[in-house]
């Protein structure tokens, strides 16, 4: 019924076994799918470079980009053209080869987690068995990056900012992975693929009771304090740190952070989508078997991306709404709210998990 | 107690995203203006001070009785009164009247206080706001038109 992707990729793989050796083959497969995902990547910034300054104009009572293009269409990519053509200066205090190389780890590490998320039926591009669990390391590593340029820039404003989204990214980790655990619990593995394939027959955030609710609430407060996205935006911090660790960044390399920050956005909703909403999974209802067949007339990718979207739009809609946290409200929330909860709802679903009490 | 807190703060929470989900959702709210090709329709607040006007009514009168009030209170010298005597025709004697008021749209900060200062009603802050020009000269105005004389019955 659903149109199956490994059908496309093994008549590749096939096609290109014909005409050379099976390491030239590997070595063509992973610059098809590098190209992809760096494809992938840049209409994902462009198109939520748009998509953020729309709502958010939206939701302020403006009208947002609206003069170059067609409702203002081209605006972002006008925006990257600027961005291209700029300056990249390294300060001279600063650690010129740590400076340099920060925007690429942070980057880099923004595209290896897109790497075992299922975009629809047979398109994935590692279903490593593991796969949650290796989403999770890889983001870590970003921490990295963001200190690194922190520091290498030299300047206070960046160590602050750097320091707070260590502090923050650390801390946020602890309720993102427990509530990532809770679908693991019911799901029974941690590949993306199986966790996808155990919602056939409903959505954890329904199958799973009120746990799974609360426990989506949490990912959802937890992916955007990770994300470092207001009102989490301590890393930033536009009115005391000027813009946090990339204050000293300009033109492409400052393009790197700043479409890193979208391809973060995109993956942790991805992951929210996939282990909460039920990833490519068409919307089905129990025994209506008319409705569920009409459903399944919808291609999976666009299951994928409108659950995707609108997950991101629900974190565009907290930007826009709520006001900054403090530091020091920010280690609340986590440490006093976040994680209580999300241990005891964690004991609750080990709970029902064993008395057998989902469907 | 602790559980509260946590409805509390969601409830909260929803209140907020209720409104601004209204008005991502209600664009006829929007109070964006699209200002080059909207100039004939445009609105513009009462409270808007675009620059200093002195108001003449239609026989050419207006009601400054040069009193230096406005040059006294602005701050910053953009106003300055020229005046001179004239013979009133009726009882002979010799009056104050203005010869020139000079207003220097460029220094001016549009703090209201002359409108605020002046006893008659004279100045008033007129909605105009597309001052800019390639030469400082024209900035320098002369409120008066020509000859202009002092409404009856203001003094």
């Amino acid at each position: 019924m659903l149109y199956d992707f490994s059908i496309l990729t093994s008549k590749i793989h096939e096609s290109l076994l014909a005409h050379c050796s099976p390491f030239w083959a590997m070595m063509l497969e992973f610059v098809i799918v590098g190209t992809c995902v760096i494809g992938l990547c840049v209409f994902l910034g462009v198109s939520f470079v748009y998509m953020e300054r729309k709502v958010a104009a939206f939701m302020q009572i403006r009208l947002g980009p609206n003069r170059v293009g067609p409702k203002g269409l081209l605006q972002a990519i006008a925006d990257v053209m600027k961005l291209l053509l700029k300056e990249g200066i390294t300060p001279q205090a600063s650690d010129k080869f740590l400076f340099n190389l920060a925007p690429f780890i942070v980057m880099i590490v923004a595209m290896l987690a897109l790497a075992p998320i299922p975009f629809a039926l047979g398109l994935q591009m590692y279903d490593i068995n593991i796969g949650i669990f290796y989403i999770s390391a890889v983001s870590s590593i970003s921490v990295i990056g963001i200190l690194m340029a922190g520091w290498a820039s030299n300047s206070k404003y960046s160590l602050l900012g750097a320091m707070r989204s260590g502090a923050q990214i650390v801390s946020y980790e602890l309720s993102a992975g427990l509530s990532v655990i809770i679908v693991v619990a019911l799901a029974g593995s941690m590949s993306l693929g199986d966790i996808v394939e155990s919602q056939r027959t409903g959505w954890w955030i329904f199958k799973g009771h009120i746990p799974a609710i609360i426990a989506f609430v949490i990912f959802i407060i937890a992916g955007t304090a990770e994300l470092n996205r207001a009102p989490f935006d301590m890393a930033e911090a536009e009115s005391e740190l000027t813009a946090g660790f990339h204050t000293e960044y300009t033109g492409m390399r400052f393009a790197m952070f700043f479409l890193a920050e979208y391809v973060n956005m995109f993956t942790v909703c991805a992951i929210g989508a996939t282990l909460f909403l039920g990833g490519w999974m068409p919307f089905h209802v129990g025994h209506l078997e008319g409705f569920n067949h009409i459903m399944d007339f919808i291609p999976p990718v666009i299951w994928f991306f409108g659950k995707t979207f609108f997950l991101i739009f629900v974190i565009m809609w907290f930007r826009w709404t709520f006001p900054r946290l403090r530091i020091d409200q920010l280690l609340t929330l986590e440490w006093k709210y976040l994680m209580p909860v999300s241990l005891v709802n964690m004991i609750l679903v080990a709970l029902i998990v064993i008395m057998g009490w989902h469907f | 107690m602790y559980i509260g807190t946590i409805l509390r703060a969601l409830n909260s929470l929803r209140k907020g995203m209720k409104m601004t989900g209204y008005y991502f959702t209600h664009h006829k709210e929007i109070v964006t203006q699209q200002y080059p090709e909207n100039r004939k329709e445009m609105f513009i607040g009462d409270r808007f001070r675009g620059e200093v006007v002195l108001t003449h009514d239609e026989n050419n009168e207006h009601r400054c009785t040069g009193c230096s009030a406005c040059e006294i209170a602005c701050p910053n010298g953009t106003i300055r009164i020229l005046s001179k005597f004239e013979i009133d025709p009726e009882t002979q004697k010799k009056k104050k009247a203005i010869d020139q008021f000079v207003y220097h749209l460029g220094m001016c900060t549009f703090c209201n206080l002359c409108i605020v200062a002046c006893p008659t009603d004279a100045i008033v802050m007129g909605k105009d706001f597309e001052h800019s020009t390639y030469d400082r000269k024209p900035l320098t105005k002369i409120l008066n038109k020509p000859d202009s004389k002092l409404m009856k019955g203001v003094e």
